[in-house]
């Protein structure tokens, strides 16, 4: 009888704790629900002079066939990022296929493995638009130094045209860009933590020659209000990397196990005096 | 009985308090005070050739679409921005080659802009005689002189240049080689090929941009989009020079730097880091010529003995602007050392090469671009486990610690029975 009181109350107090911990991962950095908000209207043209991006939001930028288009966008630890672009191909009449690309660097320049999506896309002479889309893996909190393992930083997106005739180069077309991320939950949690996310400039102590040296481009660049990739991280800051749903499983399972083992205990007693110990001891 | 049950409850209470207390915690870096920037220059170089007078935009002359584009241009140039405008063939309109291709003359100067003056000079072209494009770009690099700001060429032209042997390919090389943040971006009026080959070839050069025009609007808004390009803040690196060995390298601290970097050749760097420190280091090398299909970039990280300690490196294929590859090196911290050993830098040497190749044919000199970005941050980390702090994950997991606590539960239910019982017989 007793015995299935406790196994009741365990099962409880694991549901409880089990609802619990999705309320504190759906809290957890997590993608931003909104739909597809309006983005900067320009993208940049280097490394330098990315464009960043938020995560949920939608670029838009018009160029010439032929350009690098650049944003940056942040992306925490725990988050699995994917970046969709679309071009809108120029009207006139051009003279072959075109091959787009969409490249994803991360913070040190290297250059990221999309998991999947077509990265790369040939265009018809004939088409209106291609539409490239790039999934990266899980970026974890921590790697090895020889790893090339993606990280939490800003990610670097660059759109260009990899092959095409050359009478078509120069032609306006129209790009959109827009990035998102999923939370992936304590799976990828790993031990271990980066001093700094992986952001150009982190480093905020510049060269002595130069003001305009600086690493800082948070300081002018946000100031202007415009095109600071050192400016750009996730709405409500970086992660601390302490937390992950791990703590929620650990705790709900040194719950169940201390009732396991009550019950365990319970069980050996059995339900009341042993029969064979005399009523008067 | 009811005490366990207490004890249960509080426990858990206990852990849920935890859980709770361990959400996450936010850390935003606070912005920093704004520097003074020095204002960014552009200055527009329009053709004003004979050519321009063909009437072939949108009806009307290529001349009066560049007027027209350049007039609203002129009404929202940012404030910040200082203008020029230059001419190429607006004045002499004679056969003579020689003096023809000299003819390129400075119609607004460089400097805070008076709308009225501007679109007045702009109203007096008239299309005339020959495209030096070479020296139109001298002459302009020229007039953006001075100062520590980006600068920006936009150079408006529907033919060729008429110059030769002056290719303004390799001026415009030349130009960006001299380390003055100097972008020049063309824009061709209903280019033919060979005009289209020239443009894009001055902009690849200097990481400009490349644009065919075919209408008024977009002659006016691709120009609207450079000027107010040139008006976004953008860190300006600072020029270094690698050294061929580790030895006479240049010691850099954290920073954007730029150099050159010539075909069939590495470049050292040395940068200082100390125990618990970590390096960060991103390189990139600009294709800012044909260069052969296949191509790649090493950085090594390497102690000054030569061993290497990390390398980042990628390859590619194709069209590119640039290629890059980044490290990183944390420093462990050292435990066993006392005071200045303790804090001694160590000297990084980090070694850059690419593989580029230049077709026959084409210049090498002087070297392509580098990028080279180093960044040295605070306290390395290292993972004990694999695991977020060694903590369990999943329903395995959780059935495992179940069973435990059954079988530890039981044991020791037994335990206190054998217990109670020979305490009982003794």
């Amino acid at each position: 009888m007793r015995t299935r009181t406790f196994v009741t109350a365990a099962l409880l107090a694991g549901a409880a704790l089990c609802g619990s911990a999705g309320a504190a991962v759906a809290d957890s950095p997590s993608p931003s629900a909104s739909a597809s908000a309006a983005g900067p209207t320009e993208a940049g043209t280097s490394f330098r002079t990315a464009t960043p991006v938020q995560p949920g939001q939608r670029a838009t930028a018009g160029a010439s066939t032929g350009d690098y288009l650049y944003w940056a966008v942040p992306v925490d630890a725990g988050q699995r990022a994917t970046m969709k672009a679309k071009v809108t191909l120029p009207k006139a009449a051009r003279h072959g296929a075109a091959t787009w690309q969409l490249d994803v660097y991360d913070g040190l320049r290297r250059r990221q493995a999309c998991t999947y999506g077509a990265q790369t896309r040939a265009a018809a002479a004939d088409a209106a638009s291609v539409e490239l889309s790039c999934t990266l893996r899980t970026a974890r909190s921590w790697a090895e130094q020889s790893s090339n393992d993606p990280l939490p930083g800003t990610y670097f997106v660059r759109l260009t045209v990899t092959d095409l005739p050359q009478d078509d180069l120069g032609l306006p077309v129209h790009a959109e860009f827009e990035p998102t991320v999923a939370g992936t939950g304590g799976a990828y949690a790993v031990d271990g933590k980066l001093a700094a996310p992986l952001v150009p400039g982190a480093a905020a102590a510049g060269p002595k020659d130069g003001e305009s040296a600086s690493p800082e481009p948070s300081a002018s660049a946000s100031a202007a209000g415009k095109r600071s990739v050192a400016a750009s991280e996730p709405e409500g800051g970086w992660s601390s990397g302490r937390w992950s749903d791990r703590w929620v499983w650990t705790a709900v399972g040194g719950v169940l196990a201390a009732l396991a083992g009550i019950g365990g205990y319970a069980m050996t007693r059995g339900s009341g005096r042993p029969s064979r110990v005399p009523p008067n001891v | 009985m009811i005490t366990r049950k207490r004890l249960a409850a509080g426990v858990c209470g206990l852990l849920a308090t935890l859980a709770v207390g361990l959400l996450p915690t936010s850390a935003a870096a606070a912005g920093e005070p704004d520097a003074k920037k020095p204002s960014p220059k552009v200055e527009l170089v329009l053709d004003v050739s004979g050519s321009m007078r063909a009437r072939d935009i949108d009806g009307q002359s290529r001349m009066s679409a560049a007027k027209q584009a350049f007039n609203e241009v002129l009404d929202a140039v940012p404030g910040e921005v200082q203008l020029g405008i230059r001419t190429l063939g607006a004045n002499y309109p004679g056969p003579d080659r020689q003096t023809g291709c000299k003819d390129t003359r400075q119609l607004y100067p460089v400097g805070p802009l008076d709308r009225t003056e501007a679109k007045t000079a702009v109203a007096t072209l008239a299309p005339t005689g020959w495209t030096p494009i070479g020296p139109a770009l001298l002459g302009a690099a020229d007039d953006l002189k001075g100062g520590d700001a980006t600068r920006r060429i936009v150079l408006i032209t529907d033919g060729e240049d008429t110059c030769a042997p002056l290719d303004p390919c390799e001026v415009a090389r030349e130009i960006a080689a001299k380390g003055i943040h100097l972008t020049v971006d063309t824009l061709g009026l209903l280019p033919d090929a060979k005009t289209r080959k020239q443009l894009s070839c001055i902009a690849e050069a200097t990481g400009g941009t490349y644009t065919s025009v075919q209408h008024t609007s977009e002659l006016r808004d691709r120009v609207h989009q450079l000027v107010d390009r040139a008006a976004d803040p953008v860190v300006t690196p600072v020029a270094t020079q690698g050294a061929d060995q580790c030895a006479k390298a240049p010691v850099l601290k954290p920073g954007l730097y730029t150099d050159r970097e010539k075909f069939a050749e590495h470049r050292w760097y040395r940068v200082d880091v100390r125990p618990g420190q970590e390096l960060r280091a991103a390189a990139s090398i600009g294709a800012d010529r044909a260069v052969n299909n296949d191509y790649g970039v090493l950085l090594r990280a390497s102690t000054v003995h030569g061993r290497e300690i990390v390398r980042g490196s990628e390859a590619g294929d194709g069209r590119t602007d640039v290629i890059s590859s980044g490290l990183r090196y944390p420093k462990a911290p050292l435990k066993n050392a006392d005071g200045a050993a303790k804090d001694a830098p160590e000297t990084v040497c980090l070694q850059l090469s690419h593989s580029f190749a230049a077709p026959a044919g084409v210049k090498t000199e002087p070297g392509l671009p580098v990028e080279l970005a180093i960044d040295v941050v605070d306290g390395p980390s290292d993972a004990s486990d694999v695991a977020s702090f060694g903590l369990g994950r999943g329903w395995w997991f959780l059935g495992a610690l179940v069973l435990v606590g059954l079988v530890a539960g039981l044991l020791w239910g037994w335990l206190s029975r054998w217990r109670v019982a020979v305490w009982r017989t003794n």
